[in-house]
């Protein structure tokens, strides 16, 4: 089967995000109130195919451990929507 | 040439690599060797140079890429069996990527690229690259980077303390670890650490580009003896 996958990755909870931050002064000063807790993370999202949803699975989940994430500071989460045989 | 042979390794995007390949060069008996990172073979060097600069754009996270060149493979097999391997900025994230040290380089804690020059107190003479300092002593070294800040979980950094494996502290002309001399918010101040065997050295500030007094200091150089000698 054929998939796509979107990979969300985030900064774990409690650390320090200096781009949220920033982000959150500019929406601030455009007069955005009452906006809090900003952060950015990273959306990446492929192709990917093989056998069956479970083999594809523990395949994305590798390439978040190994690549996408590191996992001292972000944690990641991933969507994987099976792609209809053309 | 002949000479202890220093590997200085070179990805898309290392930009101190002229200057490591001198400040090896400036160490009496070793000859600097590059190595290209599609390279597979160490080519016999006895040391290594993960030089700084921004290998793949920094792109996904600053090291991330460069971790998995073919050149790596190499590295870390010459890291864990104990030949001295020396990360410098862009170098340190790599390691740290590599997991060959412990925790992880943060984008800085105040927004901005930080460039200045830097005072450094050596925390520990136990390593090859420290050897010629006093404990103690304070150096002076240029930083230049915006993701330099050290994060790892409390007993990690514990670990590293009790160890005795914090190298470098950011801090003061003075010698004071105070949070305005530490430019991007690393944890207790971390420059640069070691592994446990010691013979892997990571820190964001330049040694490569303290080596002369026409540029403003040259404490760097005690670095690139202590490792030219761990390699011979």
């Amino acid at each position: 089967m054929t998939a796509r996958v979107e990979v969300f990755i985030q900064l774990k909870e409690g650390m320090l995000d200096p781009q949220g931050k920033a982000l959150e002064h500019a929406l601030a000063a455009l007069g955005y109130d009452g906006v809090g807790d900003v952060r950015v993370g990273k959306w990446i999202t492929f192709e990917v195919s093989g056998d069956g949803r479970q083999e594809l699975e523990k395949r994305v989940e590798e390439m978040c451990r190994r690549l996408l994430a590191n996992t001292v500071i972000e944690r990641y989460s991933f969507d994987l929507v099976e792609e209809p045989a053309s | 040439m002949s000479g202890v042979p220093i590997g200085v390794v070179r990805f898309p995007g290392t930009n101190c690599d002229q200057d490591v390949f001198q400040a090896v060069l400036a160490v009496a008996g070793a000859s600097p060797v590059w190595l290209w990172h599609k390279e597979r073979d160490l080519a016999g060097v006895r040391g290594i140079v993960l030089a700084g600069g921004f290998a793949f754009g920094d792109y996904l996270r600053a090291g991330a890429i460069a971790r998995f060149s073919p050149i790596m493979e190499q590295v870390i097999r010459f890291a864990e069996s104990g030949g001295p391997v020396l990360g410098i900025c862009n170098g340190f994230q790599i390691l740290t990527e590599a997991g060959l040290l412990p925790g992880a380089l943060m984008r800085n804690d105040r927004l901005t690229f930080v460039c200045r020059e830097q005072w450094l107190r050596v925390e520990s003479v136990a390593t090859p690259y420290t050897r010629h300092s006093r404990p103690g002593q304070l150096v002076r070294y240029p930083v230049a980077h915006g993701e330099g800040n050290y994060v790892a979980d409390e007993a990690a950094l514990d670990r590293l303390e009790g160890e005795g494996r914090v190298v470098f502290r950011y801090v003061d002309e003075a010698g004071a670890a105070t949070p305005a001399a530490n430019p991007n918010g690393s944890a207790r101040g971390i420059a640069g650490i070691v592994n446990e065997g010691g013979n892997v050295l990571g820190l964001m500030p330049h040694p490569d580009r303290a080596m002369s007094l026409l540029v403003g200091s040259d404490d760097g150089r005690g670095v690139f003896r202590g490792l030219v000698e761990a390699a011979a």
